[in-house]
């Protein structure tokens, strides 16, 4: 399944199986067959052009959206209608979203502690002790006492990563993460993506950085019309595209 | 080459700042401006110093009959003397030292929720909500640890509106927001219980509910069911307003982006939680002006309780101005009334301002 090349930091270990997925909205077929195995450690990059199914895709595998047909397993419990797994999926896949979607009425440090002490039943001390970490890992622990709206684009949504990391999950799902931001920005969200594949964390990333995919991912994954077209490792999937229309995509978003 | 020299800071021309500023931007503007401010002073000369005469250089407020009132003003005097029955209603005199002691716990119980540093504001917002209804309903009604009981009937006057008022206040907030959640649940009998709630409650008159309660309800219970007339007028004033309230918290509801249901969901919260802590909280503070403009109509609303036999203030008032001692003074009555209802309902709006600016977090999303 996978062409990754051998990787020190990915291991055999399953973490995401997607077998024969499809999802429809209404007579609308977004996903079709979708095939996919992540192994532990793996930095996959998702893209394609706009509509090709890429975010239901990794939405599918926190179950905001959800499938109809096919099976998805997660770290080995797989995604029914029981709420039971639904939550317990939830808790070892962390999001990160276009727009942060940070709660606003919480200062960063409250975002960041909320989920541990109420999902996670953290003592109040001790979310704060870890949030804290992770602020300083993404590198803003001086704005932990303020409020979203009071921060950049970029910090925040640092934060927000920070928010999901707070939560301890084994995967991580990006979901267009610098497309809302100012292009200044940009490089300060990919770095402490960088550091994060660097800790070994699995990461889905649908992105257009495609100076990203070529350092950081492991495999990149190409959608269009739901379905996937053409995986591959970054080399060989930039220079040596397969099919027509990863060439055309290739063609267009690179050309200039 | 001259070198660049900065310009020193001048003031601002004396006509733009200051007193003469202020009235030409905004009384004197333009000449229509300067009309209208010209009509507008002449009529406030025409009206406020007669009414101020009226209402306070010429009015009489000591005494303990109509013959006090004789020097042609507003004879206060009749307030003075009925406000024992305004405040209390019928609830006999020597027992008012109980209503007393509710509303001064009442206070007392609220002043720490308004203190910054004070920690178990939870907790003691808490028993405000259900410990203290207990305590303020035994010292009213009585009958137990030797106080007398005293009929719900007899409750009245500013004590009754206050009353239901604020039953009115707690009951219907939490069972709108229920509602609110409930029209936009995906359950499907969730949802159309409550939007089925909801649309029969709006739909009707609260003159008609309390009217039902108190006249029709009686003839479908079983024979020699008691059921207190007040606490009918409680529920049926509950219910209409939990309807309001209802589309009001859902207005809210609908304000918050997508994005922050998807987060809560993402972070593995549970519905009631992330509605508890993420959507609530947001959506609440959006309404505030809703909601409060909800309290205010249904704290001038309790005032139809009147026809169902039940003496809040204003009928209390109604009363006196029937008493042939009093004859003639409906106009003080009547002004007395309003100011009473005037003061707690500005009192509630300016409350409402100070806490969304508390709330507020300078958020953008």
């Amino acid at each position: 399944m996978s062409d990754s090349k051998p990787d020190s930091a990915v291991s055999d270990t399953l973490m995401i199986e997607m077998r024969q997925v499809h999802k429809w909205y209404g007579q609308f077929h977004v996903l079709k067959d979708i095939n996919l195995a992540v192994y532990k450690g793996e930095r996959i990059v998702i893209c394609g052009p706009s509509g090709s199914g890429k975010s239901t895709m990794i939405r599918c595998i926190n179950r905001l959206e959800e499938h109809q047909r096919g099976q998805i397993i997660v770290d080995g419990t797989e995604l029914t209608d029981d709420v039971k797994n639904v939550d317990q999926i939830r808790r070892e896949v962390g999001m990160v979203f276009q727009h942060f979607n940070l709660f606003p009425h919480l200062t960063v440090l409250e975002n960041c502690c909320l989920a541990p002490i109420w999902v996670r039943k953290m003592p109040r001390r001790e979310a704060e002790d870890a949030a804290m970490q992770y602020l300083e890992k993404v590198k803003i622990p001086e704005q932990a006492k303020k409020y979203p709206g009071q921060l950049s684009g970029g910090q925040q949504q640092r934060v927000a990563i920070a928010r999901s990391l707070c939560m301890n999950p084994s995967i991580m799902l990006f979901d267009e993460p610098t497309s809302a931001l100012d292009p200044e920005m940009i490089k300060e969200v990919l770095d402490t993506m960088i550091e994060l594949a660097e800790s070994g964390m699995t990461m889905l990333c649908v992105t257009h950085e495609m100076g990203f995919a070529k350092t950081v991912a492991n495999r990149v994954i190409f959608m269009d019309g739901g379905e996937i077209i053409e995986q591959n490792e970054p080399e060989e999937f930039f220079n040596n595209p397969q099919s027509d229309r990863t060439q055309l995509f290739l063609s267009q978003i690179l050309e200039h | 080459m001259s070198t660049f020299e900065p310009h020193p800071d001048l003031p601002p021309p004396s006509t733009s700042v200051g007193i003469v500023g202020w009235l030409r931007s905004n009384l004197f503007s333009s000449w229509l401006n300067s009309i209208l401010t010209l009509v507008a002073a002449y009529l406030v000369f025409l009206t406020v110093p007669p009414l101020l005469e009226w209402a306070f250089f010429k009015a009489d407020w000591v005494g303990d009959t109509r013959e006090a009132c004789d020097s042609g003003g507003a004879c206060w005097v009749f307030v003075g003397v009925r406000m024992n029955q305004f405040m209390y209603g019928l609830y006999p005199e020597s027992e008012y030292w109980r209503i007393n002691l509710a509303g001064f716990l009442i206070v007392a119980l609220v002043v720490p929720l308004f203190i910054e540093r004070f920690r178990w504001k939870l907790w003691l917002g808490l028993f405000i909500l259900v410990g203290y209804p207990i305590i303020a309903f035994l010292l009213f009604s009585g009958g137990v640890f030797g106080l007398e009981h005293v009929e719900t009937s007899r409750w009245g006057g500013l004590t009754l509106t206050l009353i239901l008022a604020s039953v009115g206040m707690a009951a219907s907030f939490p069972i709108g927001v229920l509602l609110a959640l409930g029209r936009r649940s995906t359950m499907p009998i969730v949802k159309s219980v409550s939007v089925v709630f909801i649309e029969f409650w709006r739909g009707v008159p609260l003159i008609t509910v309390l009217f039902m309660s108190s006249v029709m309800l009686p003839l479908f219970l079983p024979e020699g069911t008691h059921f207190d007339k007040l606490l009918r007028a409680m529920i049926g004033i509950a219910l209409f307003q939990s309807a309001y309230m209802a589309e009001v918290v859902r207005g809210g509801l609908q304000a918050i982006p997508k994005g922050q249901y998807e987060a809560a969901q993402a972070l593995g919260l549970s519905f009631w939680k992330s509605m508890g802590l993420i959507i609530l909280p947001q959506a609440l503070k959006l309404v505030i002006p809703g909601i409060v403009n909800t309290f205010i109509a249904l704290f001038k609303d309790t005032t139809l309780v009147l026809i169902i036999g039940l003496f809040d203030m204003l009928a209390m008032i109604e009363a006196a101005l029937a008493d042939p001692k009093w004859l003639g003074y409906a106009i003080e009555g009547l002004t007395f009334a309003a100011f009473v209802y005037w003061v707690f309902c500005f009192s509630m709006s300016r409350y409402s301002m100070a806490l969304e600016r508390k709330l507020h977090t300078g958020h953008s999303r």
